[in-house]
Parts: structure tokens; sequence; C-alpha cells
């Protein structure tokens, strides 16, 4: 039944997308085998098929999104291998790429989002606010434009993404799963509103990828995938008649390869044995708040004994806050919430004995095996020692795990991993299991599979099973279920008789008959965002297509590379931690760094053991304490206490003045005194070394000149140093100019460089592949605002040296600024290198931390000059703008140096800058690898 | 059985870890070849120090204080005409620059006491410290050499004999090494905690463990014995083997007493790493906390320079921390070689600390997970 070829009404003439063998692989994973395929112009298409089996894979590549490994994709007209023709028509393409709100920001308000594609698309102000005011209306959003994105409902998350798609007029729109996980009335209105859609550019394809069969039938044409690839293709109609099935479900499972068909059986549900009467689970009046937001709100119900339950519901309506609720995970804000009659309690361990509870993600160790989990949760719930063994081997052949026993979690395939859960879940016995969505994104078979193992559970070990899901077929099998919508339950009963109820056809009919009485009922301003379930209404007439010349646009647009720039200063404002960081950040670690890289010696801890006890002994001492480097303690006894105290760290150096001192000094005889220190931390050794000596040569010539007058001083020459720059030789002075280099070039790297790879963990930067955006645009719009705040800082750490500091500022102010503002654009330039080559923000924090720092403390003459280093540190410190921009911040903090006497450092600096910006350019890529 | 929860618990994060080829290779690295370079990379005070000298005597006497300076302390001196010396200093290619006047031999040997100027550009601290002394002292000494054999000198009458306790070579390398450590067991105590926590918050299984039969005690305590055992057995093996072994830098006091105050510590950085694993909502923003704390704790401590030098305020803010109490500890005991007569007081301090941090840490935990 598998057919690999195109269906014969296509022509290659009217094809949208060609797909010749096209095969892609991540790692050792193959996601895509093989694949050739020809998609019609101008229909809907819909890519069928479990997750995993490949479809975003494809999509990504149609969308340009993704580089083609080998094969061949013909996208409108042209090969998609070929970068000019990507150019060329990715302003006709629009991709919404798979998960809620993926390519959104989710800080930026409906209106901001929609703002920042449409300057993507380089509309002027004025068509740019009558397209976002047109799509805005047609989708219902407009109530709701000053709303942050992250903070809509699923189904409001995905309108406003298809808004953010069509904004362009595209020829081809490529949606992936733009329906999972929303509520079924949200999904019909998505539906019609693609419809009318189509409906006014008749011209468009779209092709669209689902794991809901039920949605298949809307389409056009059917692309049913799996194992990376393609089952069979037609029209809804001839895949039915094909497979000779009922639904399309069961046409799909009749597509499926033989050996994976073979493992199927249909779900048969035994009639459940009358309940003795009693409640399992009562809840009643449960209410969750978090701030204003009521996300459950007075949920009542009652489950008996052995009864499976289901939760039916979209992403965000209070199902998992409800689970938590009883589980005793969330502390309810109102009502009460009863277990076997106990009331829950998060301080009840007996009662977390006879439940078991499986999350919506996998939630086990991936770093243990299957077996080590197994035996680490029977452990956790206090088996028997001796009985684990046994309850293990009980659980791996119930629920068919014997054979990956060994094996990680991560290596297994999802419905595996999904039984693994169910399995940990149940290892104590538990008299109910609390199940939360355990199916979604499992393959039909197996989600048959696992339902079997939660009918025969309930029906033989009346086990009592609270299940919550979004997939209507799988509530149709629950004994009875609760319709959940906004945190609120429209209703309980049994699957057939909420059908009944509505005199409707299917429980979704009578689902969405449900939500749209809840939604005239509810006020304006529902807790829950939900699009006002109204029919959608006639679009206002929309604007003028965008003229053809329009769309051949200049290489380089001032406008996109602004949309850029003004969307990462709105995200930054309204990110806490980056943005403490980015304006304080600096400021704190120069208190830090200023106050904590000292190197001087002040009130070091002295005492003396004077076996003299003269008139010039005291005499000595005196010179010693009165200094303010020494700071005199209690004298000393005896050797042996100079010992104690010395290990102690009380006294860092000591005296020892010999017996007959005064009178050998006067008899002119050789005398000796003694003097340790600690020589623990060796720089500050040195320097009490230093000051030591000079005192004590201090004291000899005063002494000298007491005895026998100024002749007797004059020595053979003298040597006046001129401490310059820095007449006192102070710590501070030295460091700070040299510190500002340092702290400008880190924490503006960090943040740049953590502004690309955020997007690209979190999968915005899909927004950069597929829109006509450049490098550069993208690059150097994201630059500036760091620029700019790295300025900002550069401003507060040069008062802050001034004032708080007090070091004086000597040269010209503007050489400085100039200096340090291509210096930031160097140091930013390097963060965006940086990040070119990261994956991880974490690696990205910790990669810049190492990549910066190290080169500008250790080679950038901080410390010691370039002139004194060799090899690869001196050539690190030739091309290091570091080096640079501390010649600069020295030359105008302390040597009063002017724009004539830096040019040699400001010419590196302006060679730099560009230099990195250029590298950053090559070594970004416009498509995921 | 609370016992028994605890150490089953820990003994899954101890196996958490052996599966994490990044963590294992950061212990790995912060323990061995970290400790090693920084022991071997500290450059002594003054090295290769670049000096200019204008001579503007021309004689045997300046001919020989010139050649009197080279590698490793100096670089071969440059020299210079007066009027370049300004423009060279300004734009920091010399540290040092020692102006030798006209006819200095001869006045020297007329006993005029002739001045030799020496400039130093004093942005360069250690350089300009360090190297003063060490040019005035060869600088005499040439003189003196090449006077004596023209007068005879008094040698001054009182000396003094100097002597540097506990490292008498002034050897930078052991002080290096021993910081390195000290860091290096902050730092992995709060980054495995830490991590591991938003780990396993991350994939939800911090969850799964709340709704069985466990407490967040029994979780957070899990979490602490684990990963301070990683770190003080890594710490014992980085003493005796890197530094003792393969550094051979003499160790004063007593090992097991500086690993029982490194449990103590542990018991604070590891609650420590807890608490910023739930201030932080993700791990990226875990990263940049991370600096914001590690760095001063590091730094602010007394462990690079010492706490005296620092403001009184400064001081006063770091005794909560218990790095300073630490650093103060390890450097008595390791340096020392203090016994537990002198470091009760920093032991009792960090209980203390660490009874504070992981009672904060628990209260923060369980609301981190509402």
């Amino acid at each position: 039944m598998t057919m690999d070829t195109p269906a014969p009404t296509t022509t290659d003439r009217d094809a949208v997308v060609r797909l010749g063998a096209v095969s892609l692989s991540y790692g050792r994973t193959r996601a895509l085998e093989n694949v050739t395929l020809s998609i019609p112009k101008g229909r809907s298409i819909g890519l069928i098929g479990p997750d995993g089996v490949g479809k975003s894979s494809l999509l990504s590549l149609v969308a340009g999104a993704r580089a083609l490994q080998s094969g061949q994709v013909f996208v409108l007209g042209g090969d998609m291998a070929s970068r000019r023709h990507r150019q060329a028509v990715c302003p006709r393409i629009a991709f919404m790429p798979q998960g809620l709100g993926k390519n959104l920001y989710p800080t930026l308000s409906v209106r901001e989002n929609v703002d920042f594609f449409g300057r993507l698309f380089g509309h002027d102000r004025h068509e740019r606010e009558a397209r976002i005011r047109h799509l805005l209306e047609s989708t219902g959003l407009a109530p709701f434009a000053a709303r942050p994105a992250g903070k809509l409902s699923g189904g409001m998350k995905q309108k406003l993404g298809l808004c953010c798609a069509l904004i362009h007029d595209p020829d081809l729109l490529i949606l992936d799963e733009p329906t999972t996980g929303v509520d079924p009335l949200s999904r019909r209105q998505f539906w019609d509103l693609i419809d009318s859609i189509r409906a006014n550019r008749p011209g468009m394809s779209v092709i669209v990828a689902t794991a809901y069969m039920e949605e298949a039938a809307r389409f056009d044409w059917l692309v049913a995938m799996h194992g990376g690839r393609v089952l069979a293709t037609g029209t809804p109609a001839e895949m039915l008649r094909e497979t000779g099935a009922a639904d399309l479900d069961a046409a799909f499972i009749a597509l499926l390869p033989e050996e994976i068909r073979r493992r199927h059986a249909p779900v048969t549900i035994p009639p459940r044995p009358d309940s003795d009467g009693d409640w399992a689970i009562e809840a009643d009046g449960l209410t969750m708040r978090f701030g204003d937001f009521t996300a459950v709100d007075h949920v009542s119900f009652r489950i008996p004994r052995g009864e499976i339950f289901g939760f039916l519901g979209s992403n965000g309506c209070g199902k998992t806050t409800t689970m938590k609720m009883l589980t005793g995970l969330l502390e309810a804000s109102e009502g009460r919430a009863r277990l076997f009659g106990h009331a829950v309690n998060a301080g009840d361990l007996r009662t977390r004995r006879r439940v078991g509870y499986m999350s919506q993600a996998f939630s086990l160790y991936g770093e243990l095996t299957v077996h080590q989990n197994l035996v680490l949760h029977a452990r956790l719930f206090a088996l028997p020692e001796a009985q684990i063994p046994g309850r293990v081997a009980e659980m791996a052949d119930r629920f068919d795990l014997a054979e990956v026993m060994s094996m990680l979690p991560d290596e297994l395939p999802l419905g595996i991993r999904q039984r693994l859960s169910l399995a940990v879940a149940m290892i104590h016995a538990p008299e109910m299991l609390i199940l939360d969505e355990p199916t979604s994104g499992v393959d039909p078979i197996a989600r048959d599979q696992l339902w079997r193992i939660l009918i025969s559970l309930s029906r033989q070990d009346r086990v009592t099973i609270f299940v919550s899901t979004h997939f209507m077929n799988e509530a149709e099998r629950c004994d009875r279920i609760s319709l959940m919508h906004a945190g609120k339950v429209l209703v309980s009963d049994t699957p057939e008789a909420i059908t009944r109820s509505r005199k409707a056809a299917t429980l979704e009919e009578a689902f969405i008959a449900y939500l749209e009485d809840a939604a005239t009922k509810a006020p304006p301003h529902t807790p829950v965002a939900t699009v006002a379930a109204r029919p959608v209404p006639d679009p206002p007439p929309a604007p003028a297509p965008i003229p053809e010349q329009a769309r051949h646009r200049p290489t380089f647009s001032f406008r996109r590379l602004y949309s850029f720039t003004r969307r990462e200063s709105l995200e930054l404002q309204r990110d806490p931690i980056r943005a403490t960081l980015a304006l304080l950040g600096s400021v704190i670690l120069m208190f830090i760094m200023g106050y904590g890289i000292s190197m001087d010696v002040e009130e070091l801890p002295f005492a003396v053991l004077d076996l003299d006890q003269t008139t010039l002994s005291r005499d000595y001492i005196q010179e010693l304490s009165g200094s303010r480097y020494f700071i005199e303690h209690a004298p000393i006894a005896s050797h042996k206490e100079m010992d104690a105290r010395m290990t102690s760290g009380e006294l860092s150096m000591a005296v020892e003045i010999p017996p007959g001192f005064a009178r050998d000094v006067a008899h002119g005889r050789q005398v000796t005194l003694g003097v340790w220190f600690d020589g623990a931390m060796p720089s500050r050794a040195e320097t009490v070394q230093g000051y030591i000596q000079g005192m004590h040569a201090q004291w000899l010539t005063q002494k000298a000149r007491l005895l026998y007058g100024d002749a007797a001083t004059a020595g053979l020459f003298n040597i006046e140093t001129r401490y310059r720059y820095n007449p006192n030789v102070e710590s501070l002075v030295a460091m700070v100019p040299a510190v500002i280099p340092i702290l400008l070039m880190m924490i503006p790297a960090m943040l740049t460089a953590l502004s690309v790879v955020r997007e690209k963990e979190l999968g915005s930067i899909i927004n950069f592949y597929v829109t006509p955006t450049t490098r550069l645009e993208f690059l150097i719009g994201k630059q500036i605002p760091y620029v700019a705040l790295a300025m900002l800082n550069w401003l507060l750490l040069t008062i802050l040296a001034v004032t708080v500091f007090g070091v004086p500022f000597t040269g010209s102010l503007a050489a400085f600024a100039l200096g340090a503002l291509l210096y930031v654009v160097s140091a930013t330039g390097l963060g965006l290198l940086i990040s070119t080559f990261m994956k991880s923000q974490v690696a990205a924090v910790f990669g810049t931390a190492v990549l910066t720092l190290l080169p500008a403390v250790q080679f950038s003459g901080l410390i010691n000059p370039i002139s004194s280093m060799e090899g690869a540190g001196a050539f690190i410190g030739r091309i290091y703008p570091t080096t640079y921009f501390i010649t600069i911040s020295r030359g105008t903090f302390s040597k009063a140096l002017e724009f004539a006497d830096l040019w040699q450092a400001l010419l590196p600096l302006l060679i730099i800058a560009p230099v990195l910006i250029g590298l950053c350019a090559s070594a970004l890529k416009k498509q995921a690898g | 059985m609370r016992g028994l929860t605890i150490l089953h618990l820990g003994v899954k994060e101890l196996r958490g870890l052996w599966r994490d080829p990044m963590m294992l290779v950061l212990v790995l690295y912060a323990f061995t070849f970290a400790v090693y370079t920084a022991a071997t990379a500290m450059p002594e005070t003054l090295s290769r120090a670049p000096i200019a000298i204008v001579d503007e005597d021309r004689s045997p006497l300046s001919t020989r204080i010139i050649g009197a300076f080279y590698p490793p302390y100096f670089t071969p001196p440059v020299l210079i005409d007066p009027q370049e010396m300004d423009a060279r200093m300004d734009a920091g290619l010399d540290t040092f620059a020692l102006d030798i006047p006209p006819d200095f031999q001869r006045d020297v040997l007329a006993g005029r006491s002739p001045t030799i100027q020496l400039n130093v550009d004093a942005t360069r601290m250690s350089q300009a410290f360090t190297g003063n002394g060490y040019i005035q002292s060869i600088v005499s000494s040439e003189v003196s050499e090449f006077a004596e054999h023209y007068r005879s000198l008094t040698a001054p009458t009182v000396d003094l004999a100097l002597r540097a306790r506990f490292n008498p070579g002034l050897n930078q390398s052991w002080f290096g090494a021993i910081v390195e450590i000290i860091d290096n067991i902050t730092m992995l105590a709060i980054v495995l905690t830490g991590t591991a926590l938003i780990r396993e918050r991350e994939h939800g299984t911090v969850e799964h463990l709340l709704v069985m039969p466990i407490t967040p005690f029994e979780i957070m305590t899990a979490k602490v014995w684990s990963m301070a055992l990683v770190v003080l057995a890594a710490s014992a093996f980085s003493l005796v083997v890197v530094v003792q072994g393969l550094l051979q830098v003499p160790i004063h006091g007593s090992i097991g007493l500086f690993l029982a105050g490194a449990a103590l510590h542990l018991f604070a950085t590891t609650a420590l790493g807890i608490v910023l694993a739930t201030l932080a909502g993700s791990m990226p923003q875990f990263a940049l906390l991370l600096m914001l704390v590690l760095l001063p704790l590091q730094i602010l401590s007394g462990g690079v320079t010492p706490r005296e030098s620092m403001p009184e305020f400064v001081q006063t803010v770091m005794l909560a921390a218990p790095n300073t109490h630490f650093v103060q500890m390890a450097q008595a005991i390791l340096f020392r070689g203090a016994g537990f007569s002198v470091v009760w007081p920093q032991l009792l301090a960090l209980v203390g600390i660490g009874t504070l941090f992981f009672a904060f840490a628990l209260a923060r935990f369980r609301q981190s997970l509402r």
C-alpha cells in the first residue's frame, strides 16, 4: 500500500513544492529517508503522522530554514539549495514553526510582535498600521493588542503567529502543527480563519502538519508520513477508499508497515462493575490563584473507586494545576480536595504512598537506566528491599520493558518512555493513578497500547485513574469526563450523555457548543485570555497587495536593521536579570575589583621582641609603629610566643631587637636586627620587605645625622625616584583606569553573545532564517542596543572612578569617549563572533567569560606591559583590543594625554571593530545546520 | 527510613553526575590542570620589566650600569635620547627610565654625590614597586664596586636580617596552587548543586519526587552530601597528588583538619548553590547570577589580596560570606601549619553560616516549587 511516488494527478508544472530523494539526519538519527514528493499548487495540503516522523524537518527544508543535506528541494519554481533563489522567494513564503508561539517574542505585546515582522518586510508606517489593524481585527485579537504574547492562551498565540506570518501576503503558507494543544473551539476558529484567507487569496498554497487525524479531513490533499518516509499521498477520500477504513485514524494505521501494524489491536472497554459507593477523589470548590490570575476556578467533582475519569481541555486551561492540587504539589487557594477520604496535605506522606503520578513531560532520570529508575523509585517508596527485585520484574513484564532494562530512557522511543513512566508510577501498587496527558506526542499504535494497560488496571486491579487529554477519541474511552475551559469545569458526565445533551453528532461538537455557551456568558475580561467565541467576523477589506517591484528589496535595509534594534531593546528592558547585569553588573564588579585587587599594604600587624629595652630600641619601634603601613600589637615575650602568634596569623611581621643593641650601636659595633615576616602571600611579602628596608635606611640616616652631622651621610651618589602619573603610588589610581577596559569587554561581550544564542535556544532565530533579513542587518541591529548600553556603562564607571574612588582625570575626555566607543563596538563584535560558535546560553556565558577575561587580564598590559611579554602572549596582546584601550584609559586618566598623543592606540581599534563584524557576518549561518 | 531515602537519593545524584561528561571534565580540570597552571603560570613579581636608559655620561661607569640590566628581571635596556623619554612613557612602552647625568663618573669619584634620576610609571603598581628596589640595589652595587677601586668605604653598623616565614623563597607557585584549590572548591560546590537542581526542575523530576513520600529536606540533604563528597574527594586528591606530589609544595598543617573544615565550607556553599538555583528561573539566568556572586566571594574573601587593605565596610560585609572564614582557616592550616586550637573560631563561624544558608535554602526551595 506504500506509495513512494507522487500522486498521478500532480504534474511537475503545477507543483508548488517538489522534493527529490531528500534525506536528512541529526547526528545518527535519520529524520528523512529518501523522500520524493510533489505538492500541488493553490491547495491546502495536510501532512499527517504522529510526532517524530519527520514532518517538521520536511517543512523547515521547504521553508528554507534548514540547510539541505542531500537530495533536491524546489519551491516556487526554484532550487532552495541556491542562496540567490532563497533570498528571492523568502518574501513569498511564510513559516510558522511548531510549538505554541515558538517564533514570537513572549515579552513583546501582540502589536509589537506583528509590528516587528511588518518592519522586516519593509512596510512603511502607514501601510504597516493598516495591515496590523486588518489582521488583528480579522483574527479577533484587536482587543488584546497591548497584552504580552507570553500571556496569551494557546489558541490566541497561534492566531498571533498567523498574523505575523500573513503580514507580507505570502504565496506559500507553511504551518507546523498550528493547533496542537489548542481547545476545539479555537481550533475550529483557526481553520475558519485559514479558509477565509484562502478565499481572499485563491492562489495561495497552504501546507499544514498535524497530528490530529480528525482535522486531516479538512484538507484538499494529504501526505501521510511515518519513520522519515512518505507512506501515501492523495485526497482524504482517496485514502479512505484505498484503505477501506472508516476514519482517517484507522486509515493511517492501515497504511503503516506490516510489522508495526501487527502490534496493534483495537481497544475494547469492558463495562465497569458497580461501584460500592466509596469515593477515591473528591474535589470541592478547588481554586488556584497566581497573583490576580485565577488558573482554576471553583472546580468540583467526585470520582468513585476504579473509575477512569477524563479531564478534557486545551493547554493552559487549568488541567495540570488541578492535578497538582490533588497531588499536594500546589496548595489550593480555596476549596478542599480529599483522596480516599483524607484531606490533601503536603505534609501527609501516607496518602502519597497510595497514589501514582505521571507528569506531562517525561520526568524520569535520563541518566539512570530503565532498571535503575525502577529500583530507585521502589526504594523511595520504601518497598522492603527483599521484594524489590520481584516487583521490578513484574513491572517489566506487565509493561513490556524486559528488553530495554539496561538502556537509558533517552535512547528509547517516546511510546516506550511513556510506558516506563507508567511502570514507575505503578511500582508501589498504588490504588490511584493521576496521569497528566500521558499520550501527547505518542503515535496511535503506542497510544492504544497504553490505553489497553490503563483499562486492565481499572477493570482488573480496581485502580482509580484520573487522566487528562486533549484527544477526543481518548476522552470517549473514559467512564466519565469533565470538560474544562479557562479554569472552569463546563460539564461532567459520561461521554455519551454529554454528546446527547447537546444533540451533537460527536463529542467534539458538544464540547464546542459548551465553549460557545461559556464564552457568551463570560464577562468581557475573563481571567484566562480567550478570544471571544463569536464566529469569525468578515474580515474588513484587505489593503492592496504589495506591488511586485516592492519585493525586490535592497540588499541592506536600515528599516530591517532598526527593527532588530528596537525589538532587542524592548526585550532587554523586560528581562530583569539581564537588564540588571547590563546596567549594574559592571558597577558592582568595579567596586569588587577596585577594592579587592589592591597591592597596598596598610596597617600590617606586627609586634616586637625587645630584648634590649633601651631608649634607642624604643625609638626604633616608634619609627615603625608611627607609619601608616604598620600597626603595633602587644610586645612578644619569647621566641615560642612569636611562633604561635605568627602561626595563628595574628602577626604578619615580628622584629627582634638583640640585647645590648643600644650599647653596640654607640660603640660602632656591627649589630643585626632580626625581622620575620609572613611569606604565605608572596606579593604582599615583597612589598612588606620593601617598606621595612626603606624605613630602616631612613632611621639609619637620621641617627647618623644626629651623631656625625650632615657630612657623614653623603653617599657616593643619590637616586631620585620620580613616581610619575601616580605620585603617591596608590593602588586605586593604578587599578581603576585598567579595570574599566576589562569590565567594558566582559559584560558587553557576554550580553551580546547571549542575545544571539538565546534566539538559537528559544527558536526565534528562525525569523532570521526565513525572512529577507541579511546577516549584517541582523548582527548590527542586535549590536546597537548593547553598544548604547556599554557606553552608558562607560559613563557610569568614569563618573564612579572620579567621584567614589577619587581617581583624578587629567587628559582629554573626548579622546577617551571616542576610544570607548570604538572599544565597545569591538567588545560587542567579539561577543557576536563567540555567539556564532556557541549553541547554548550557558556555554555562551562561561565561554565568553573565559575568552574575554583571560586575554584582557593576562595579555593586555594590565599588570605586565606588552613589551615584557614573549611568544603567543605577546601576539594575543598585540591584536586584542583591550591592550589599546588600557593605553587610552591610563593615558587620559593619569598621563594627561590628548588626541594627538593617542592616535597610535586609536588607530588599531578603528581597524579591529569592522574586522570583527566582518568575521561574524561570514561565520553566521543563514540556515539551521 | 529517612536516612535511607537520603542515601538512595544521594547515590542517584552521584550516578547522574557520572553520566554528565561536561561536569566531570569540569571537576577534573578544576582540580588538576587548573591548579597546575595556576601554580606554574603565576608570574614572578618582576619579569622582563621594560627599561630605557638615557646615558648622558657615556663613561665606563655608565656603560657598566647599562650592562647590569638583563633578562629575566629586565628587558635589555633601550638607549634613548632625553627628548624621547616622555613620549615613550606616555605610550606605556617603558615602565622605568633611568637618566644618568653628564659627568656622573667624574662626580662620583670626586665625592660630589651626583644624582641619578629614575622615572617610574606608577600606573603599573607591581612592577613599579619591586622594580624600583631592584634598580636601586643594582645601580648601588655597580657604583660601589666601581668606586671601591678608588676609595675605601665604611659599612653600615646596623644590619637587617630579613627572613620570610612559611615560604622562605617567596615562591609564587606555592601560593597560586593553594589559592586555586580554595577557589575551585567554592566554585564547584555552587555550580554542581545549582545545576543539578535546575536540571531536575527543568526535567520535572523534582515534582516527581515531591508527589512521593519524600520531603524537601531529604531532597536537599541528598544533594548537599553527594555533591560535597565529590568536591571533597577531588580536593583531597588534588592536594596530595597535584600540590604535594607534582608541584612539590610543602604543606605544613594537617590535611585531615583542612578537609574537615572544607566539609563545613561545602555545607554552606552547596546550600548557597541551591539558593541561587531557586532565584534563577533557568540555567542561563543561573550562569549570570553565578558571575555576580562568585567573583566577589573569591576576590573579596582575602584569598588573593589581604583583607586588611580593603575598606572597613567591605571587611565587615564579607564576614557573612563563608569564603572569608574558609580562606583564613585554609591559609592558617596549609601555609602556617596551624592546628585546631588556632582555627576553631573559623570552624564555628562556618557551622553557623552553613546552618543559616541551609535553612534559607530550604525555605526558598519549598517556595520555588509553587
